[in-house]
């Protein structure tokens, strides 16, 4: 039976009614009009709908909306606007790291949540949390580029 | 419509106004009548291609669209180029047909070659300067040769200007495109050829790029696909009732053997589809996969040959050093990260379908057949999905589409699932490839025959074969059926667009040489035989698979006459840009000149190897030479590249930026594809189906790095780029595994047990 459910997306408050199974993915896109996170695969293996979860990253795809309570979820447009983007989606810009740019969500935000945890991770570090992370345009040096690059903005 | 999206905005097209007192140029009343073109978008009409908006901005319409390769900034430097405007006064529509002539296909690396040299777009913005030019020349009255075109403003001599917008007020261009229209010269180019950041990529990094799988529309419904169990089941019966249950369900959808659910929201959709109790009747048995090569060369064949020196059985019959080797290619997938989706929203006499087909118009004609409506009544328009890397799921998504929106008649959005997407693809075929050849006793290659056998069934719709695909072969339509041939003799022009000939061949016809190579005594024959799964094409089709096999088996000469294998290959080349490349590639590597010898490597510790590759892709449209440098842990079977370094030419480069990221990003696709990639099947269905059953890398690989040289040719048409070096990938490593440790992978992918079982041979037949 569908039920209220109160999110607060991207400093925002909503109020939506769905069904409590509905995946968090397909409120942010289909009651909210979000575009960032995206359907890859709906079995959280991509990373395409990855959003932040009161700083950590989850897979939306596989989140029911019941399961997100009270916490702050941001998407890849909530980092930053086309005007000013965060300093890690500038560095994605600078660096042209996108070709299709489906991926973006996982990469981007996985990234930022690693670094947001720990400055100073190390490249060990970033590598394992971008292990479920994929880009099947495999631009993957750019991105690791402009994700270093934003590491060492960060230290500095 | 509900969209934020302007390109989709019908009422946001800015027709050209032209003035009616302007002159005719000269050539256009030698132009004569035109041609008529199926689509009702005139192709010869510049007014199809180009408007100039009141504001002075310039609208261009093109029938190549961009899926992440970078036409769109490219082609947007283009007309920016020809018409002398900055690149943010141009706009550019793409693959609309309201709105864009037919350009046939997105594909085959032929969107540079067509809209770049002098046809197509840039035929159009050429014609379109020139016109305005000789406008302007009425309009101050002066010579035309002595106005100059900048910003949008054209100036005379005595300093008098006049902008685009105040010639062609009130009317439209109403003239053909000029076939002699001069592009501007390579060299006087300031926005073409230079590195321009993708137009795309700020909306991409914020996420405010609108994918196809963000279009919604108002009332629309959510559609699910349910396939059938396996290939060629047919449909037994539904049991409707069994989702009665389904809050939201609007439909369940039979038509044929295609079965789909509409629903209120996503959700639904997909409960539905799982609840629904669908009967099937088993197709017939699949063969088994570890015995499939040898299942392909023994079904009948559709046969070309490509070249026959008549001489190759006699020389290799001679010869005391003939060798052979076999090469197997597996089915890989296009594995679009995003799963496909398409929006349809059919009205009882016209539609309208959102998808990111790479054929909007094939796309048209072939619903206007499933949908039984006038073609001229459905309207395709192009929506970026993610990467496709040639015929993913998108034109089947928007075949399902269309038919639920026309069986509920509301609109509807449809999304694949993964394992729709995967399971039901247009596979990059399978193959198999035979050499033999021989050695003279100098060391060089006398005689060579290749011989391969491809798989195929169905492939691109086109403009009349629905059934190519699974959604129309589900809705009954025949795939393009498959005619046995027996192979005729070569004749004319040398075809190699599937690069089945090796480079080294001389490719002689009727004693006219047209390959690349030195080896007269040559022999190459195709073989196309009947695919248990659909192919169509993937990322290099067909070029991958013969290319790995033809550069591989070089190799193998080489070692055999203990010679460099880059020395080798040059002994064996006549073609200078592809030596060019070669040796660009090499030397940027700083390649290790040294005889490749058969010599047992080391038995345990990490060996280190370099090998190299290259090709002329389909026989003309880009050269590119890769060294692949690569460790391979001897105790596991754990190939590790290290370096690439790759030279390419493709002839002058719209955006070098764009260049390097296709170059960078089929080197790694390439990589994954020759270490990882493999479709799995069993008796009835392909079960590679997800991300954990089909092997690819993700961001957290250990990456190599990669060095791309471009060897940047000023003259001589413009090529295409996108599938250059993922074609040379999986020989360049295969090649420098052999370097490594004498091992030759003769199968693609280089699997840790694979290059295990290489390294053991006598273990491996025990």
């Amino acid at each position: 039976m569908p039920s209220n459910f109160q999110l607060r997306v991207n400093g925002e408050e909503h109020t939506v009614t769905v069904d409590p199974e509905t995946p968090l993915l397909f409120v942010l896109n289909d009651e909210l009009g979000l575009c960032g996170p995206k359907f890859g695969c709906g079995m959280a293996q991509c990373g395409c709908c990855t959003v932040i979860m009161h700083g950590q990253v989850v897979r939306s795809c596989v989140m029911p909306v019941s399961a997100v309570g009270a916490r702050e979820i941001t998407t890849l447009e909530g980092i930053g606007t086309p005007e000013h983007p965060h300093p890690l989606q500038q560095a994605f810009i600078e660096e042209g790291a996108a070709q299709c740019g489906y991926c973006l969500s996982g990469v981007i935000l996985t990234a930022k949540a690693v670094l947001d945890a720990n400055p100073h991770a190390s490249e060990q570090e970033m590598r394992d949390a971008l292990g479920g992370v994929m880009c099947r345009c495999f631009t993957h040096l750019r991105m690791m580029r402009a994700i270093r690059k934003y590491a060492e903005e960060k230290k500095a | 419509m509900q969209t934020r999206r302007d390109f989709l905005k019908s009422a946001g097209v800015l027709v050209v106004s032209f003035s009616a007192t302007a002159m005719t140029p000269e050539w256009l009343s030698a132009q004569g009548p035109f041609a008529t073109h199926p689509s009702h978008i005139d192709p010869n009409q510049l007014d199809n291609w180009l408007a100039v908006g009141a504001d002075g901005s310039i609208t261009a319409n093109t029938g190549k669209c961009d899926f992440g390769q970078g036409m769109l900034t490219a082609q947007t430097q283009l007309v920016a180029e020809e018409l002398c405007v900055p690149l943010s006064r141009v706009k550019l529509i793409q693959c609309d047909t309201d709105r864009t002539p037919d350009q046939g296909t997105t594909s085959g690396s032929q969107s540079t070659p067509t809209n770049f040299n002098d046809e197509g777009l840039a035929l159009a913005a050429a014609t379109a300067r020139e016109a305005l030019v000789a406008m302007a020349a009425v309009n101050l009255g002066e010579q035309a040769g002595q106005l100059t075109a900048d910003d949008g403003v054209i100036t005379g001599r005595s300093g008098r200007r006049v902008r685009y917008e105040e010639l062609v007020s009130n009317g439209h261009f109403r003239i053909p495109l000029n076939p002699n229209a001069k592009r501007k010269a390579v060299s006087q180019w300031t926005v073409l050829g230079k590195p321009v950041p993708s137009l795309d990529r700020t909306a991409l990094m914020t996420g405010r790029f609108e994918f196809v799988q963000s279009v919604r529309l108002p009332g629309m419904l959510h559609g699910r696909v349910v396939r059938p169990p396996g290939m060629g089941a047919t449909l037994a019966g539904v049991d409707e009732s069994s989702a009665g249950g389904i809050p939201g369900l609007v439909k369940v959808v039979v038509r044929r053997n295609f079965v789909g659910v509409v629903a209120e929201t996503q959700q639904q959709a997909i409960a539905a589809a799982r609840q629904l109790r669908v009967q099937w009747n088993p197709g017939p048995e699949l063969p088994a996969q570890s015995s499939f090569f040898e299942y392909l060369q023994k079904q009948p064949s559709h046969d070309v040959l490509s070249v026959d020196s008549g001489d190759v059985e006699a020389k290799l019959g001679a010869s005391k050093a003939v060798l052979r080797a076999r090469y197997t290619y597996p089915y890989q997938m296009h594995g679009s990260v995003g799963a496909s989706c398409a929006i349809a929203d059919v009205k009882p006499d016209h539609a309208t379908i959102w998808c990111s087909t790479q054929s909007v118009y094939p796309t048209r004609s072939v619903l206007s057949k499933i949908l039984g409506l006038p073609l001229d009544n459905v309207r395709v328009t192009f929506v970026r999905g993610s990467g496709c890397y040639g015929l993913n799921g998108a034109d089947a998504a928007s075949f399902d589409a269309a038919v639920l929106s026309q069986q509920v008649g509301r609109p509807v959005r449809l999304q694949f699932s993964r394992e729709d997407e995967m399971k039901w693809e247009n596979l990059g075929a399978a193959c198999v490839v035979e050499h033999t050849a021989a050695l003279s006793l100098d060391g060089t290659i006398a005689a060579w025959r290749r011989e391969n056998w491809m798989a195929s069934l169905g492939n691109r719709p086109g403009y009349n074969r629905p059934g190519n695909i699974i959604s129309g072969a589900l809705l009954g339509y025949e795939a393009e059926p498959f005619n046995r041939q027996q192979a005729s003799a070569p004749k004319g022009k040398l075809r190699n667009n599937s690069n089945a000939v090796p480079p080294y061949f001389a490719g002689c016809i009727d004693g006219k040489c047209q390959g690349e190579g030195t080896i007269r005594s040559e022999r190459a024959l195709t073989h196309t035989v009947p695919s248990p799964f659909f192919t169509g094409p993937l990322r290099s089709p067909s070029r991958i698979q013969n290319t790995f096999a033809n550069e591989c088996f070089m190799d193998e000469l080489c070692a055999e006459a203990r010679d460099d294998p880059l020395a080798f290959r040059l002994k064996h080349l006549q073609d200078a840009r592809l030596i060019a490349v070669l040796k660009a590639a090499a030397q940027a590597a700083n390649w290790p000149t040294r005889p490749l010898q058969r010599a047992p490597g080391a038995r345990s510790g990490i060996a280190t190897g370099a090998g190299i590759a290259c090709v002329n892709y389909e026989g003309g449209n880009g050269y590119a030479a890769l060294v692949a440098e690569l460790s391979v842990d001897l105790a596991t079977g754990v190939v590790r590249p290290t370096r690439f370094v790759v030279a390419v030419d493709c002839g002058p480069v719209s955006n070098p930026d764009g260049l390097r990221n296709q170059i960078e990003g089929g080197i790694l696709q390439g990589t994954s594809r020759a270490l990882l990639e493999e479709v799995t099947w069993d008796k009835t269905c392909i079960t590679s189906v997800d991300w954990v059953s089909y092997k690819t890398f993700y961001l957290d690989y250990e990456m190599p790095s990669v060095e791309t040289v471009i060897v940047n040719s000023q003259s001589g048409p413009a090529l295409g780029a996108g599938e250059l070096s993922i074609t040379v990938t999986p020989a360049a490593i295969g090649n420098a595994i052999f370097d490594a440790t004498a091992a030759r992978l003769r199968a693609v992918p280089f699997t840790p047990e694979r290059v295990m079982a290489a390294l053991n041979p006598a273990q491996d037949s025990r």
